[in-house]
């Protein structure tokens, strides 16, 4: 499949969007401060368990840079205070808050609402 | 619209455009810059970097879109041919004609050859420009095929000259160097100084020859040889040519503008020529009865050539020109400045000169003692930044003035603070910026740090002579603010990794988070700081890296190499190279049935590529079950010690260089460093391991072992220096151990030993002393440090293996057994490679 079409599939969604609360996996399958990569239909999606700030968060797993699936196998820490997640690639950076780049002008990555519900971690889809 | 038309884009064309643009005014004209080369304008300054990275777009001024982007129409490839002053206008070598408002001529200059008779014989270059290095290059290639000890000469002992005597090294002939005159640069230095250059270059290999006279150059068509007298001959394979420089005045000469008796373009203090129209600037002015050949000057006439074609009539080149000049020759520094040659009558000279280690220091005095006239300064130039602004702005000087050249420890270098000069001193001739340009760059709040001077003033950017000085100066200006400046790791600690690795040894922390939460600024953390502090953990407590996963490096974090496009590469140990048939094939039959890329590394080890992240326990079990082990080629570790088959097989092997390899590589497997780290053990001085390359190398002489350190392939190719002779196994063993100990203690962070030991302070001497005779009294220290992390040693992959929790990570998804369907493999030389990025 063409790159574009690929990168297409992810669009950042709020909060008040959610339609689906995807059920992924147990709490303890992520790393603390650490990621892991879930898939729903045909996405990857990091999700993180920013344990530090007693919050989890997840985007696309593609790196826009280079097109490949690997955000999830990351570092997160912050920025001045913004959380992000570092590409194991080339290090690049990017915001967990709202997906922008932050030590580049690469294009934002699409974030998605996380819940945490017994034990369970369910990420927002708008479809 | 006016229209400027600039005649040569070399170095000083491009600063007279740089400095243009720069100008509000500069609105209200449109420049067109003719360059007869066929790139723009690089730095010639530097070009014998070429020889080191063949890297022409790294010496560029300017990318080409840069002049897109200032409106500047480029035209390189095109000489400009004619100009026709009545009509205002030029034609070009293709027969195109523009014409113009004003006219730069910044045409330079080009090689002086003198009429000896041979000289047009192959193998007989100039030094000039890109295409003359390439042609070189070439024809060094050629006859290195046909003669592996070929030798060439430079014709010319000046400061060129000698440039080109590097190349010829780099190039890896036999240098050879032939000077007309009774001493080396003859220009620049006095009698003593050019004797201790000589001594310095003769003791790196290269051959001096003074006061010859060429009569010919000797050959059938190439050159063989050349003649000096009668039975006066050396034999060269090539020549290059650097016996000074002539200033491009043709097409001035052909239209009638007024030029010296010996060349060159009259010109005024506005730059100006005989046509009110023409300027001229850079090596072709004639100013003041002089050619000038170095850069600053250059850029201050574009400066003022600018300044007056806007009008700023009052802005003229000063009578007296700044000739001063520092340059590293062939590793050697050189400095001179004011005056350095002095009569007697004008002042005295302090002469300070030690032979045996290539040092010469001389500066002239007023007779009364106060006031620095000039000086020459070879093999340390560190104190010219100073020198140079105390001689520039009059500064006083101490009463005693030989305390200005004196080592330190005899009561020397007690040359006043850099915040002491005054606003005005210039400490960038190239860039003409003074400090108090830097010091207010800072003091309002553009710049933060050295780059932002650098980028907001461009100082450092020329010969980056003046470098150390604007650092300096940035260092010293932020403190005055109260802006501690530390080389802390990131914005999460304000320590650097040293001061780390005491706090966690002392405190005996475990986890990052307890040396965040105790040491910490209050953030989370970063993809610096984290495999930093994952390091130090391995280091002190022989952790391996599955024991806080999430705060490793990416390869660390999954134990092997992450690929192009996300897969991983399996590289197990293969101790000094040795590997029975058994493993071999085993090794090709897990790569088989994985349908794994296969290839040796420069390491000489096998690396399977193409592998992903859910295969990689699998291949590791198999792996294991065949007796390998990890070969941590992800990590900041060990990573192989290559060897030569030695004494075992070989017939010329002095000693077993392949089980002292072996020994070597199982001792330090798996310790964590703050870089990787490479070993190499010869059986002989012929060297087939390439140990000299490496962080640690040894070779096998009669009675022992040579140790080598800090050596380096890689970026910046460096090999490793004599750190002790003829030791025997368990001594190699003791120094190594607290030579590593000690750059694991002290090095910065992804600093190579060879990076480490040149920043030393004190050099391999201190080395020496600290490791070999314990000045520090660590020794035993780093010898316990170095046992513990041995016998702690575990294969991290077993380790992971076999736990179940640690097996968890090596999944692509949490919520599915599948594998990533997004990586995509296509064929190449019946095997597989990721599919080319876009």
């Amino acid at each position: 499949m063409i790159m574009e079409e690929i990168l297409e599939k992810y669009e950042a969604t709020k909060l008040e969007d959610v339609k689906v609360w995807f059920k992924a996996a147990n709490l303890n399958d992520f790393p603390k401060d650490g990621g892991a990569c879930i898939k729903y239909k045909d996405k990857q999606v990091a999700v993180f368990n920013f344990e530090r700030l007693g919050k989890w968060y997840a985007c696309q797993n593609l790196c826009p840079h280079k097109m490949e699936m690997v955000l999830s196998r990351g570092m997160i820490g912050d920025d001045k205070g913004i959380p992000k997640v570092a590409c194991p690639l080339h290090k690049k950076t990017f915001s967990l808050e709202n997906g922008e780049n932050l030590n580049g002008d690469l294009k934002a990555i699409a974030t998605y609402p996380v819940m945490i519900k017994e034990d369970y971690v369910y990420v927002g889809f708008s479809e | 619209m006016q229209h400027i038309i600039v005649v040569g884009n070399g170095m000083v064309g491009y600063k007279f455009c740089e400095k243009f643009v720069a100008q509000e005014a500069f609105k209200g004209f449109k420049i067109t810059v003719f360059g007869e080369e066929p790139r723009p304008a690089y730095d010639r300054v530097h070009l014998s970097e070429f020889f080191e990275s063949q890297n022409a777009k790294a010496l560029e001024m300017a990318p080409v879109e840069w002049y897109t982007d200032n409106n500047i129409d480029l035209i390189t490839g095109e000489r400009v041919a004619d100009i026709n002053r009545s009509s205002k206008t030029i034609t070009t070598a293709k027969d195109r004609e523009f014409s113009y408002d004003y006219l730069v001529l910044a045409t330079g200059s080009s090689p002086f050859v003198p009429l000896i008779k041979g000289v047009e014989k192959e193998g007989v270059f100039v030094y000039r420009t890109i295409e003359d290095l390439e042609g070189m290059l070439a024809y060094a290639a050629k006859l290195k095929a046909e003669k592996p000890n070929a030798k060439a000469a430079v014709l010319g002992g000046g400061l060129l000259g000698l440039e080109a005597g590097k190349a010829v090294m780099d190039m890896g002939l036999e240098p050879h160097i032939v000077e007309f005159a009774p001493k080396l640069m003859p220009r620049q230095l006095d009698s003593r100084s050019s004797q201790v250059l000589q001594l310095k270059l003769e003791s790196i290999g290269l051959n001096i020859h003074l006061s010859k006279a060429t009569n010919q150059i000797l050959g059938n068509g190439r050159i063989t040889g050349m003649e000096f007298g009668e039975d006066d001959m050396l034999d060269v394979d090539m020549l290059i040519v650097s016996t000074g420089i002539r200033p491009r005045d043709e097409l001035a000469r052909a239209c009638g503008l007024e030029v010296g008796v010996r060349g060159g373009v009259i010109v005024d203090n506005r730059m100006k020529t005989s046509d009110d129209a023409i300027y001229a600037i850079g090596e072709i002015a004639l100013y003041n009865q002089m050619i000038y050949g170095l850069v600053a000057p250059g850029y201050d006439m574009a400066d003022i050539a600018v300044q007056q074609i806007l009008g700023n009539a009052d802005k003229v080149m000063p009578a007296d020109i700044d000739m001063s000049t520092k340059l590293k020759l062939i590793g050697v520094d050189v400095a001179s400045f004011g005056e350095p040659f002095m009569p007697a009558t004008k002042g005295h000279s302090i002469i300070f000169e030690n032979k045996t280690q290539h040092l010469y220091k001389r500066i002239n005095v007023s007779h009364d003692g106060k006031k620095l006239l000039g000086g020459i300064l070879v093999g340390d130039a560190a104190d010219y930044s100073m020198l140079h602004q105390v001689y520039l702005n009059g500064m006083a000087i101490p009463e005693d003035p030989a305390k200005l050249i004196l080592p330190t420890n005899e009561g020397g270098a007690l040359l006043g603070d850099v915040m002491d000069l005054p606003n005005e001193a210039q400490i960038c001739s190239c860039e003409s910026v003074t400090k108090g340009q830097i010091c207010g760059v800072i003091e309002n709040g553009d710049a933060k740090d050295l780059g932002d001077v650098v980028s907001c003033t461009k100082a450092g950017t020329g010969c980056g002579g003046c470098k150390p000085m604007v650092a300096d100066l940035t260092n010293a200006t932020l403190k005055s603010l109260g802006i501690e400046v530390k080389d802390s790791i990131c914005e999460h600690f304000d320590y650097n990794r040293q001061d780390l690795y005491k706090i966690i040894q002392v405190k005996g922390y475990q986890k990052f988070n307890e040396v965040l939460d105790n040491h910490g600024n209050g953030g989370h953390g970063c993809e610096l700081c984290k495999p930093l502090v994952a390091s130090l953990m391995a280091t002190i407590h022989a952790d391996t890296a599955n024991k806080e996963y999430a705060i490793q490096d990416s390869n660390d974090r999954f134990l092997a190499n992450i690929q192009r496009n996300g897969t991983y590469s399996v590289v197990p140990r293969v101790p000094g190279g040795e590997i029975t048939p058994d493993k071999l094939i085993a090794l090709g039959e897990i790569a088989k049935k994985y349908d794994l890329y296969t290839k040796i590394t420069g390491g000489v080890r096998i690396d399977l590529f193409g592998a992903t992240l859910n295969q990689l326990p699998l291949i590791w079990k198999e792996l294991i079950s065949h007796g390998f082990e990890s070969g941590h080629a992800y990590g900041k570790s060990l990573r192989t010690v290559k060897t030569c088959v030695g004494s075992t097989w070989c017939r010329y092997g002095m000693d077993e260089s392949v089980s002292f390899g072996i020994e070597l590589e199982n001792r330090y497997r798996g310790i964590r460093a703050p870089h990787k780290i490479k070993g190499g053990v010869s059986g002989c001085i012929r060297e087939c391991a390439e140990a000299r390359g490496k962080d640690f190398g040894l070779i096998a002489v009669e009675g022992g072992w040579n140790l080598y350190v800090g050596g380096n392939g890689g970026a910046n190719p460096r090999h490793a220096e004599l750190f002790a002779e003829q030791i025997d196994n368990e001594t190699v063993i003791k120094y190594l151990d607290r030579y590593l100990m000690f750059y694991m203690r002290t090095a910065k962070p992804l600093q190579r030993t060879a990076a480490w030991q040149e920043k030393l302070e004190g050099g391999l001497e201190y080395l020496k002393e600290v490791i070999i005779d314990d000045k520090l009294g660590i020794a035993e220290d780093l010898e316990k440090e170095m046992q513990t992390l041995v016998n702690k040693f575990e294969c991290e992959w077993t380790q992971a293996v076999n736990d179940p929790e640690m097996m968890k990570r090596f999944n692509h998804f949490v919520n599915s057994e599948e594998d990533d369907d997004n990586i995509v493999f296509v064929p190449m030389r019946d095997q597989k490679m990721p599919e080319p990025w876009v």
